[in-house]
């Protein structure tokens, strides 16, 4: 049996990446799938500090790689979910201190040890990208509806269809009520423009900032509407049709966001 | 409210001036090609059709869209009636930079800051970039 | 043929030196290039010739939200390359006459670019320009150590967010001491910062400790205007703008009161005390 190694990326920074790796990896976990989420930003990591692990590193990915540990031995695991574990990056270190089959030596090392393995991208499309990209079968690209994560995105699904990885994107900070006033693009309005099939949309949620400064995933918290929303794309992610929710602000004329997929 | 207002009379939502300028841009980082030059390429293609039938040149669209590994061009354009006999075609190639009366706002603004530059990029340099549209596999 | 050494000492006007000033973070999507194109724009409407420079090369979009996107022809590149002369790749902004955008090459990499060369072009433009704002790329790598190579000034954006406070205090480190660096805390939303539920900007600076050159909430209007490529320091109308007419007046000069922190407003003010 061999794991899902899928990368986590947008090309633009700040669109969310880590804490969708911080929150499906979570949610997977509590799906029960054993787990382990890989921080790929060498130099500026922040995985560990969105899961509240900062204060439990011992060894790093870069060490891992120069045989100063074992891969076991730099794996963190989360206090409250015993099948997600996290794999830090290196932060005094920068993107070149690995090489691309490194990188996919350890991916697919932890291939072995659990059911999915995802990977926390760095922004840009250099060496930082290649290094993530290299071990994975499989990718997510994070956008936002915003014209310059769009263009972002758009070069990177050209990099990813390049490689022949499958790409799937995540809508990330929609917020309903500028979609309605015409001030903010549409679901539908991204995926014309990019070609991706549509994996979630997820809300602008002022919570999430919240839940990032106290080190815990939103979706521990079983109230929130974003757990919700997560568990749907952990259920797409498994294979499950599960219909896009409407995510339409109160008015006479919402467009409805959800597309077949 | 003022929005609103604004809206009511005529300035569009800024997301539908977000998709078209994405449309544009991601065209032009796509193939490469000068925004411009796209804007240029579906202005003759309209010219060219409305030789031979009667089109609604205001209600034309002219699209890519990226299909797995190459860029489609979708057009959209209205026919009116068939014309009794077709145009002849317009004299051969246009002379260099011979701005047309209905150019397009961003053709332009773009002729015009050309016309402006000591150094504007030559009818070779433009044969060349949009020869690679025709075969934008290459990308 | 002309000794080409004996001109400088013939010419008696001493070089132009404008200032170079790199906006930096660390973390990606914080709003350096919106913070580049609305400072630039705000220096360039009084009257100051300002050139902004895209050093994201590959992810270029200081041409899209300024909406110039349209006219870029030729970018750093091509200039750096000998493709294109400087004169050809500046591109004049629609708005402000004193302002110029120099694109970044979108369909190379950061790697490309050679550090010195690219050093010798900020030198360059200084000389033709009073502000170079040099918009660079998120992360630490190459195309970090080019934007900042030729500037000695450096603004940092930062979000009060820990993760991008933690990428702007590593920036900070290896921004050197021979810079001056200065902070501006972007997306600041007091309503959540008095609901604890955000780190405030003392929060922020408590932990950077740098002279803090203005303060930006997050506002609606910021998408808008990125949306329509229309830099919101040109709306007169906008506070957002306001508040980057008002870094613009800092790094100036003429304004030397430190930026005031927003707070949230009660119920009663928000009713009363509207600003529209």
């Amino acid at each position: 049996m061999s794991a899902r190694r899928i990368v986590l990326t947008s090309g633009k920074g700040g669109v969310g990446k880590t804490t969708t790796t911080a929150n499906l990896g979570a949610v997977l976990a509590k799906r029960g799938h054993r787990v382990v989420v890989v921080d790929a930003d060498i130099g500026l990591r922040n995985l560990d500090l969105v899961l509240g692990v900062e204060k439990r590193i011992v060894f790093d990915l870069v060490e891992v790689v120069e045989g100063r540990c074992q891969l076991r031995q730099a794996l963190i695991k989360d206090k409250r979910l015993e099948n997600l574990s996290i794999l830090p990056a290196a932060q005094t270190r920068d993107k070149t201190a690995i090489s691309e089959l490194q990188m996919a030596n350890v991916v697919q090392q932890l291939g072995e040890l659990c059911d999915y393995v995802l990977i926390d991208c760095p922004a840009g499309i250099e060496h930082g990208f290649r290094n993530a990209i290299a071990g994975a079968s499989e990718a997510i690209v994070v956008t936002t509806p915003e014209v310059s994560a769009i263009r972002d995105a758009d070069r990177v699904i050209g990099k990813l269809n390049e490689r022949g990885l499958p790409v799937r994107l995540i809508v990330n900070r929609l917020r309903p009520e500028m979609v309605r006033s015409g001030d903010m693009l549409s679901v539908e309005d991204v995926t014309d423009i990019l070609s991706a099939e549509l994996l979630g949309i997820i809300p602008e949620d002022e919570e999430v900032i919240d839940t990032t400064n106290r080190g815990e995933p939103i979706v521990l918290q079983p109230e929130s509407r974003l757990a919700a929303i997560y568990d749907k794309i952990a259920r797409r992610l498994e294979g499950d049709l599960v219909p896009f929710t409407t995510l339409r602000a109160p008015g006479f004329f919402g467009r409805l966001f959800g597309k077949a997929s | 409210m003022f929005e609103f207002i604004q809206r009511f009379f005529g300035k569009p939502a800024s997301s539908a001036t977000a998709k078209e300028r994405l449309r544009l841009v991601l065209l032009s980082d796509h193939l490469s090609l000068a925004p411009d030059v796209v804007e240029a390429l579906k202005h003759d293609l309209i010219e060219v059709i409305s030789r031979y039938v009667d089109v609604d040149a205001s209600n034309c669209d002219v699209t890519f869209e990226q299909r797995e590994k190459q860029v489609a061009m979708l057009a959209n354009i209205p026919i009116l009636g068939m014309r009794a006999r077709p145009k002849p075609p317009a004299p051969p190639p246009a002379p260099p930079p011979a701005p047309e009366p209905e150019l397009t706002p961003a053709m332009t603004e773009s002729t015009a800051a050309a016309a402006s530059g000591d150094k504007r990029p030559t009818r070779k340099r433009r044969r060349k970039t949009l020869s690679t549209n025709t075969a934008p596999q290459a990308t | 043929m002309i000794q080409r050494e004996e001109a400088p000492a013939v010419s008696a006007v001493p070089r132009k030196r404008g200032r170079a000033i790199v906006i930096t973070s660390g973390k990606g999507g914080v709003g350096k290039t919106t913070t580049t194109a609305n400072t630039g724009a705000a220096l360039a409407a009084t009257g100051a010739t300002v050139v902004l420079v895209d050093a994201d090369v590959g992810l270029r979009n200081l041409d899209i939200v300024m909406g110039l996107e349209a006219r870029v022809r030729y970018h750093v590149l091509d200039v750096l390359e000998g493709a294109a002369t400087l004169d050809d790749a500046l591109v004049a902004d629609k708005r402000v006459p004193a302002l110029r955008l120099l694109a970044a090459a979108q369909t190379r990499e950061k790697d490309d670019v050679d550090t010195i060369a690219f050093r010798d072009l900020i030198g360059s433009l200084r000389e033709r320009f009073d502000y170079v704002l040099i918009d660079c790329p998120a992360g630490i790598e190459k195309g970090f150590a080019n934007a900042i190579v030729g500037a000695d000034e450096a603004i940092i954006v930062c979000t009060p967010e820990v993760s991008a406070v933690r990428d702007a205090d590593r920036v900070v480190g290896l921004l050197g001491d021979e810079r001056s660096v200065k902070l501006i805390v972007n997306r600041l939303r007091p309503a959540l910062v008095r609901k604890g539920k955000m780190l405030s900007v003392e929060d922020v600076n408590a932990i950077l400790r740098l002279p803090l050159l203005g303060v930006i909430t997050d506002a609606p209007d910021v998408i808008i205007s990125t949306n329509r490529g229309e830099p919101v320091a040109l709306d007169a109308a906008s506070p957002v703008g306001a508040s980057y007419r008002e870094i613009a007046q800092r790094i100036i000069g003429t304004l030397t009161t430190p930026p005031v922190v927003p707070h949230d407003k009660s119920i009663f003010e928000k009713l009363f005390g509207s600003r529209k």
